[in-house]
């Protein structure tokens, strides 16, 4: 447990102002000079039910959510459902403070508002007796009613954050501009008035021997705070998509509301329709009118794009859709992470996969593998999927404002012009060949947009000879089918190629031993690598993202450079490494697995303990929430 | 300067522009209705001064999904009932293009019955043309949203026990602006209704009648027709929703007692279309989007400068 680190939980109902006030404070934090993470976990409800956010801020670099944390503001939940209702959903009142005691670290703080949560229920807890034995400090407040008497009872979250600050003995200057940016007049004075009298009450009248202190650090660049759905966005924003088609679902929403609320400004189009499957369609009728357009959705609205997307692998047309795993089968848990989509989104559609996925591992990889699925997808007209999760989507990490300081790039790739065109081949009566396996380079024959002058040509999802027809000939077919799947050797080529990975590497280069992950568990993993290291054991790790076309060479060097390897994924039936059996099959004596599926994301403890029940005490079951699957054969 | 030098062309324009040179030749069935579509099609986009590669045409799967096939212009045939979501994002991706979408009854008020009912209601400038023989032919002979009640078939074998869809009724409720019904075996007619639904500024939708000699030969042959307008019988105001109602009610009832009733059963010419009442939310750029993917000039927005609400 390192005591650098402030890992700060407040938690509410839904409803409560608990993301924006997070929001606001994790920017605080970072304007101050830290680095922050955040970690969003919250029900399927729109009023009530137990939620929280938490910050994790730190002197250094943080990639992940920290094991435990040490410091809740438990707000009370003011839409708790009535005691009548208890036998399904519990005390609600109580659930701010009783859920999250259990991880909360020793030598913690607890604030609760005791204006929200009663006596009564606080003693059936046994408060007193686990706070002396795991040495936490406990400080009742009546947060809401400090709220009621100087604004409303609303501002209590700001009352709240008054007292971490006072706790923490944080300056209150960053929070103070935050809240000048977020509102005026009498709610700001309100506000302020708030913070500041619950600043002052803690400082004047509360005596604290807790050593927790807010970290100090300091930036040499200026930093924004944002989240992988922020990323994904800016990323379909700089590679000049400007069409997007989509219906609600959590959490792929996100990016959705992103995109929907800055298009207008930016000449582009966004569009909420009937249902996913003509989401998909209109994404793939606006690329085939000549826009860069997009579409995504979540597990069950994804399974409705599967025809339109097998439509655009067999018309070629360029595509981006992004799929925001969460909990399944079927609805399963719609605010939970997990990475269980992954054979669906590989091969899901009717016939052989010509696609491309990349999964993202950090808010970073979010950002440019979606600029790199709009390139490919365009230079090679072919649909790109970004798979990430509701992890990803959801959690808020500080990056170099300068990262996102590039060149936009809208251009369309493999299209003509009008002058390119009558260059270009056509048959006998003027039908230009938009599928000619003649002169295709690397599988891709270069296509023209509806209404330029000699580019007529028939787009079909049945096979089709080079000018679009229809066409079952034998030869025509193969032809028609290697020159499509030739395209995935030459993206894999192109990738290789490329300066820099979209693997991630860490840990020790010469280690016998290997974790490899992918998507969103990536931080988790890199940080329980790092400590496996730090504490004497020699661990390398490797994040992929590149699941199809796979990055065979670089994974194979990876797993003929250890003996053994674990691979950590949140999901039941260990979809990665199947993957990687199927592409690699030879290594598969090498893999074991690390299981995770309650419906929260790994903490770096987790990783660590089931790398030493796996390499080290064999004998040991993990304790935590996960599982192990041994190797083939074992 | 223009990347889409086909649209607006001023030229005379000759029919057989419009058919395919060299290959394929029509596989539909002799005596199909499906050519009575493609006929009128082809006459009637000259007549409305446009050309083919101004033209996008979207189609489903079925016989009719073959349609642009047949026809020359830059085609998309897509997936079973999918062409409406296709060619409306077309449209609003470039506006200027001519966009017609085309499909069976199955294809539209079957499997893609939901995005018939969003495409009429937003009003897409579009021109969806159904063609409906009240039968699924291509899969040989199954009973389809139009079959009549009592329909056999070998997926139906003692009788439908379904109403039929009623598709002029529906289109109505749902919010198209314009809706017709005409039949392969009124040429003049069926030509007049295309090139009026593509020349309307909204959703035109024309559910036009196509025997299968093949599928449904106990079906009639459409004839004899009455055309609405023509005929001394039928008073109504085409732009009188309860009037147009009334006279869709009747139409489609009497079809399965053997009275083919055609023509103009509601336009609505003062409704702006989706892209209009888009445009004017401040949704729709000025220019034609696919445009500005070919303009050299064009500026094109940064992340970078979006960053300030995160720092």
């Amino acid at each position: 447990m390192s005591s650098d680190e402030l890992i700060w939980r407040i938690a509410g109902g839904s409803g409560d102002g608990i993301d924006s006030t997070s929001q606001n404070f994790a920017k605080a934090l970072m304007r101050s000079g830290l680095d922050v993470f955040t970690h969003r976990h919250y029900p399927s409800r729109i009023r009530g039910g137990h939620t929280y956010v938490e910050i994790r801020a730190a002197d250094h670099e943080v990639q992940s959510r920290g094991d435990g944390y040490n410091f809740l503001l438990a707000l009370g939940d003011s839409f708790a459902r009535n005691p009548q209702e208890d036998a399904f959903y519990g005390n609600e009142e109580i659930k701010p403070l009783s859920e999250n005691l259990d991880e909360l670290r020793e030598g913690g703080i607890i604030i609760y508002d005791e204006g929200l949560i009663s006596e009564e229920d606080v003693e059936a807890l046994d408060l007193e007796a686990r706070a002396e034995e795991n040495d936490w400090h406990v400080f009742p407040m009546d947060l809401r009613g400090l709220a009621r008497d100087h604004g409303r009872e609303v501002m209590r979250n700001t009352a709240g954050v008054g007292a971490t600050a006072a706790l923490l003995e944080m300056d209150l200057e960053h929070i103070e501009d935050l809240m000048s940016d977020a509102m005026g007049g009498d709610i700001l004075e309100a506000n302020l008035e708030i913070l500041h009298e619950a600043y002052d009450i803690v400082t004047e009248e509360y005596d604290f021997e807790h050593d927790l202190r807010a970290p100090e650090g300091s930036h040499e660049t200026e930093q924004a705070l944002l989240s992988g759905s922020n990323a994904i966005a800016y990323g379909a924003i700089d590679a000049g998509c400007r069409f997007i088609a989509g219906y609600p679902m959590t959490p792929w929403t996100d990016v959705f509301t992103i995109l929907s609320q800055n298009f207008p400004d930016m000449g582009g189009v966004s569009e909420q329709v009937e249902d996913e499957i003509a989401a998909a369609a209109l994404a793939v009728g606006a690329s085939h009118a000549g826009v860069k357009a997009m579409s995504g959705s979540s597990g069950g609205g994804f399974a409705l794009m599967s025809e339109p997307l097998g439509l655009a692998e067999m018309t070629e047309t360029p595509l981006v859709l992004i799929e925001a795993m969460r909990a399944g089968p079927s609805t399963g848990m719609p605010t939970k992470p997990e990475q269980s989509d992954l054979e669906h989104i590989l091969y899901t559609s009717q016939g052989d996969s010509q696609r491309v996925v990349f999964a993202p591992g950090n808010i970073e990889e979010a950002y440019e593998q979606t600029r790199l699925a709009f390139e490919i997808a365009w230079d090679y007209q072919i649909p790109s999927i970004i798979i990430y999760d509701q992890k990803l989507s959801g959690e808020n990490t500080n990056v170099d404002v300068e990262f996102f300081d590039r060149e936009p790039q809208p251009d369309l790739g493999a299209t003509l012009t009008e002058e390119e065109l009558r260059e270009a081949a056509h048959d006998n009566s003027g039908k230009f060949k938009r599928f000619n396996y003649e002169d295709a380079e690397n599988g891709v024959a270069q296509r023209s947009i509806p209404g330029q002058k000699g580019g007529r040509f028939l787009a079909t999802g049945n096979e089709h000879s080079p000018v679009g027809h229809i066409n079952e000939d034998p030869d025509n077919r193969v032809a028609q089918m290697d020159r499509r799947l030739e395209k995935l050797e030459s993206i894999r080529e192109d990738l290789d190629s490329r300066e820099s990975s979209t693997q991630t590497y860490f840990g020790d280069e010469t280690a016998d031993y290997g974790v490899i992950t992918w998507g969103s568990s990536q931080g988790a993993v890199e940080e329980a690598v790092k400590r496996l290291n730090d504490d004497g054991h020699s661990v390398k790790g490797i994040s992929v993202s590149d699941m199809m076309p796979f990055a065979e060479a670089e994974v194979t060097e990876f797993l003929e450079s250890v003996d053994e390897a674990m691979v950590v994924e949140m999901n039941a039936t260990a979809q990665f490494r199947g993957l990687l059996q199927k592409e690699l099959g030879r290594f598969g004596e090498k893999l074991t697995s690390l299981l995770k599926y309650n419906g929260n994301p790994f903490e770096p403890a987790e990783i660590v303990e089931g790398y030493e029940v796996n390499f080290v005490e064999e004998d040991r079951e993990p304790t935590a929430q996960v599982r192990i699957e041994p190797a083939a054969g074992d | 300067m223009s990347a889409f030098n086909a649209i607006g062309e001023e030229r005379e324009i000759d029919r057989d522009e419009f058919t395919p040179g060299v290959e394929p030749q029509p596989t539909w069935c002799p005596g199909c209705g499906d050519f009575g579509v493609l006929k009128a099609l082809k006459q009637a986009l000259p007549e409305a001064g446009k050309t083919p590669e101004e033209v996008l045409t979207v189609t489903g799967i079925g016989c009719s999904g073959k349609l642009n096939s047949y026809l020359d212009t830059y085609g998309f045939h897509t997936i079973h009932g999918r062409s409406l979501p296709v060619a409306r994002a077309a449209k609003l991706a470039n506006p200027e293009l001519e966009v017609i979408a085309a499909g069976g009854d199955g294809d539209g008020y079957g499997i893609g019955g939901n995005h018939f009912i969003h495409s009429a209601r937003e009003n897409h400038d579009i021109t969806y043309i159904v063609f409906n023989n009240e039968i699924f032919g291509l899969t040989k002979g199954q009973t389809s949203p139009t079959s009549p009640k009592g329909h056999k078939s070998k997926t139906q074998p003692s009788g439908s026990a379904k109403t039929p869809i009623r598709p002029l009724s529906q289109s109505l409720t749902a919010g198209a602006s314009y809706v017709a019904r005409t039949a392969a075996v009124n040429p003049n007619q069926a030509k007049e209704i295309i090139k009026e639904a593509i020349e309307h500024d909204g959703f035109a939708h024309i559910d036009f009648l196509t025997q299968c000699p093949t599928w449904n030969k106990d079906a009639r042959q459409y004839v004899p027709y009455v055309d609405i307008q023509e005929s001394d019988d039928y008073d109504f105001d085409v732009s009188d929703r309860e009037e147009a109602a009334r006279m869709m009610r009747e139409t489609e009832d009497v079809l399965n007692e053997g009275t083919v009733l055609t023509g103009r059963y509601y336009v609505e010419d003062d409704r702006p279309s989706y892209q209009q009442e888009k445009h004017a939310v401040g949704e729709m750029p000025d220019q034609p989007l696919a445009e500005r993917y070919f303009d050299d000039d064009a500026e094109w927005e940064r992340s970078y400068d979006l960053l300030e609400r995160h720092t």
